[in-house]
């Protein structure tokens, strides 16, 4: 795992290309800083526009907002975009150029299967970001399951390499929930662990399921969060035990094991219209 | 650029506010470079209680104009958790860290409490006033009374009975941090010197609510969890101003001013109203550096 400056870095954005009814936003990494390591997946920066970065819609964005690194490739930063709000309005617009803030890599990353394990990536909507940058670093090919709600949305899965396609509305791919998918593919399957990344409904559909069949699961969350590095207990999950984890310094990677079920997070504001 | 402070001497006039900066959590994620610089010339714990908390049910945060609203609820291992867990790495973090302008390492570490009676308080000062490690004690004042259901700290009356109870448990230096919900900051700030206060600290956030934008207009359904918040942010920087200068122009005992500090000239506006300290919150959120990025700035405008 790579820990990051204490300091947020200013990256150039060399790219801004739209993927569907998403966006990549790609940066330039920044030079490590001492005994930094290239971002681990899973881990994820507080991201904002150094220009700009305010006046929208009730003066907002006011605070930097949280993106998985969705992979690190011909030394950029490459980030997952889909336009739900102030914040990521204002991500969607930056070009080629354009000064980013970056606060990170930050979190708790996936931990990469044992050699006896069979890892199944599941991933749904934005949240399949985390799970490109994972594909990258797993040794031996992994079935990508992907779900999204329509043809325009499927058009993310080309974020990854050869993902199997679920939409909600049947229009490309397997008609239905992306949990069929996986249900079919652990049937056939030795060992396996899943890794997953999606919103709410659906992680919470994975870890019953991998609950039911005794699968382990590596759970990616997303939280809305203020600083990213355990300041402010915004981003507060609870825990089967009752107790809230920090999805920012506890996670956003966690074992499943650890909820008791996945419920909606608390965003600060990039609430989806 | 020593700074006198309530019997401490400082490196440099910029700490943190109570609540916004976790130093276990932030060395976990930055490691030992967080220690040099370490962004404040004083380390402010979270709020303590007597008990451990949970904290509030989420969400926790809204993001407002120029400003966040959170309802935390003072998550917390509770006294014990504290003095025994956090206390021995808050002090070796505290122990390495070099603040800007300081020669060498070491910042005093300020403990914040908070209790919902004169009793409780008492109990948690006795139990600091037993740790070399902890330098100066801040009591969080913006808690309900559980008899009277008024924050202690709203009422000048009773915050000077409660501050004259908490002072003889403890040497240490005492700040009262004041609410700034109250219809007369000075005059809560003149009970407190009465009590026995070293030093008030102010603002802490103002009380907001947001409704859940997700159901519509109209739906009337509160979005945070705990119902109300604390704003903060840019949107406080200019009621804290005023907040400072009214109390400062009244207390003999030095002023922490804070509220939506992000750069070395919102700093040097509370100094010049009559803040001895400044302290950075929310902005430490957007950039962790902001502390000694701030400090740095005014050392050197001080030099020039």
């Amino acid at each position: 795992m790579s820990l990051a400056p204490p300091y947020r870095r200013e990256l150039r954005v060399t790219a801004n290309e739209p993927l569907g009814a998403y966006r990549i936003l790609r940066a330039a990494a920044p030079p490590p800083s001492p005994g930094e390591s290239a971002p681990a997946a899973g881990q994820f920066a507080m991201i904002a526009a150094v220009e700009r970065w305010g006046g929208g819609t009730d003066e907002r964005p006011y605070l930097p907002r949280a993106f998985s690194i969705a992979r690190c490739t011909e030394g950029d930063w490459l980030f997952l975009l889909e336009d739900v709000g102030p914040g990521t309005r204002r991500l969607c617009e930056l070009g080629e150029g354009d000064a980013l803030w970056a606060l990170g890599p930050l979190g708790r990353p996936f931990e990469l299967p044992q050699p006896e394990q069979h890892a199944i990536l599941v991933g749904g909507g934005v949240g399949i970001a985390p799970l490109a940058i994972l594909q990258d670093a797993l040794s031996a090919p992994a079935p990508v399951l992907l779900g999204f709600r329509d043809a325009a949305h499927a058009l993310g899965a080309e974020l990854l390499r050869d993902a199997v396609v679920a939409t909600d509305d049947g229009s490309v791919g397997h008609p239905g929930r992306v949990t069929e998918l996986l249900a079919r593919e652990l049937d056939g399957t030795e060992s396996p662990v899943v890794y997953a990344c999606g919103p709410p409904a659906m992680l919470e559909a994975v870890r019953s399921l991998c609950e039911r069949t005794g699968t382990p699961a590596q759970l990616a969350l997303e939280a809305g969060m203020a600083c990213g590095y355990g300041a402010c207990y915004g981003c507060a999950v609870p825990r089967a035990d009752g107790s809230y984890l920090r999805v920012c310094v506890d996670g956003p990677v966690v074992d499943a094991s650890e909820l008791a079920e996945v419920v909606e997070p608390g965003a600060y504001g990039e609430v989806p219209a | 650029m020593s700074v006198p402070f309530a019997g401490l001497e400082l490196a440099n006039p910029i700490i943190n506010g109570s609540g916004t900066f976790d130093a276990i959590a932030a060395y976990t994620a930055f490691g030992e470079e967080l220690c040099d610089p370490f962004p404040f010339a004083a380390y402010v714990s979270k709020t303590i209680t007597l008990q451990p908390r949970a904290g509030n049910p989420p969400p926790r945060l809204f993001e407002a104009a120029g400003g966040l609203i959170n309802s935390i609820g003072l998550p917390n291992k509770g006294l014990r958790g504290y003095l025994e867990q956090d206390l021995p790495r808050l002090r070796s973090i505290c122990e390495a860290a070099r603040p800007a302008g300081a020669a060498g390492a070491g910042v005093p570490l300020i403990t914040n409490v908070m209790g919902s009676t004169a009793t409780e308080l008492e109990e948690l000062a006795a139990a600091c006033e037993e740790q070399d490690a902890i330098a100066a004690l801040e009591l969080n004042v913006s808690c309900p009374n559980v008899s009277t259901g008024l924050d202690i700290g709203a009422d000048p009356e009773q915050l000077r009975a409660v501050v004259a109870a908490v002072r003889p448990a403890t040497r240490k230096p005492l700040i009262v941090k004041l609410t700034p919900n109250t219809a007369d900051v000075p005059a809560c700030a003149l009970a407190a010197q009465d009590g026995g206060a070293d030093a008030v600290s102010l603002i802490n956030t103002l009380r907001a609510a947001a409704l859940d934008p997700g159901r519509g207009a109209g739906s009337g359904e509160r979005w945070l969890g705990g119902g109300t918040g604390g704003l903060s942010g840019p949107a406080v920087r200019v009621v804290a101003l005023a907040q400072v200068a009214a109390v400062a122009e009244r207390v003999e005992i030095p002023v922490v001013g804070m509220g939506g500090v992000q750069c070395a000239r919102h700093a040097r506006e509370l100094l010049d109203a009559g803040a001895s300290v400044v302290a950075v919150g929310t902005e430490s959120f957007r950039d962790p550096a902001t502390g000694s990025r701030i400090a740095a700035q005014l050392m050197s405008v001080a030099e020039a």
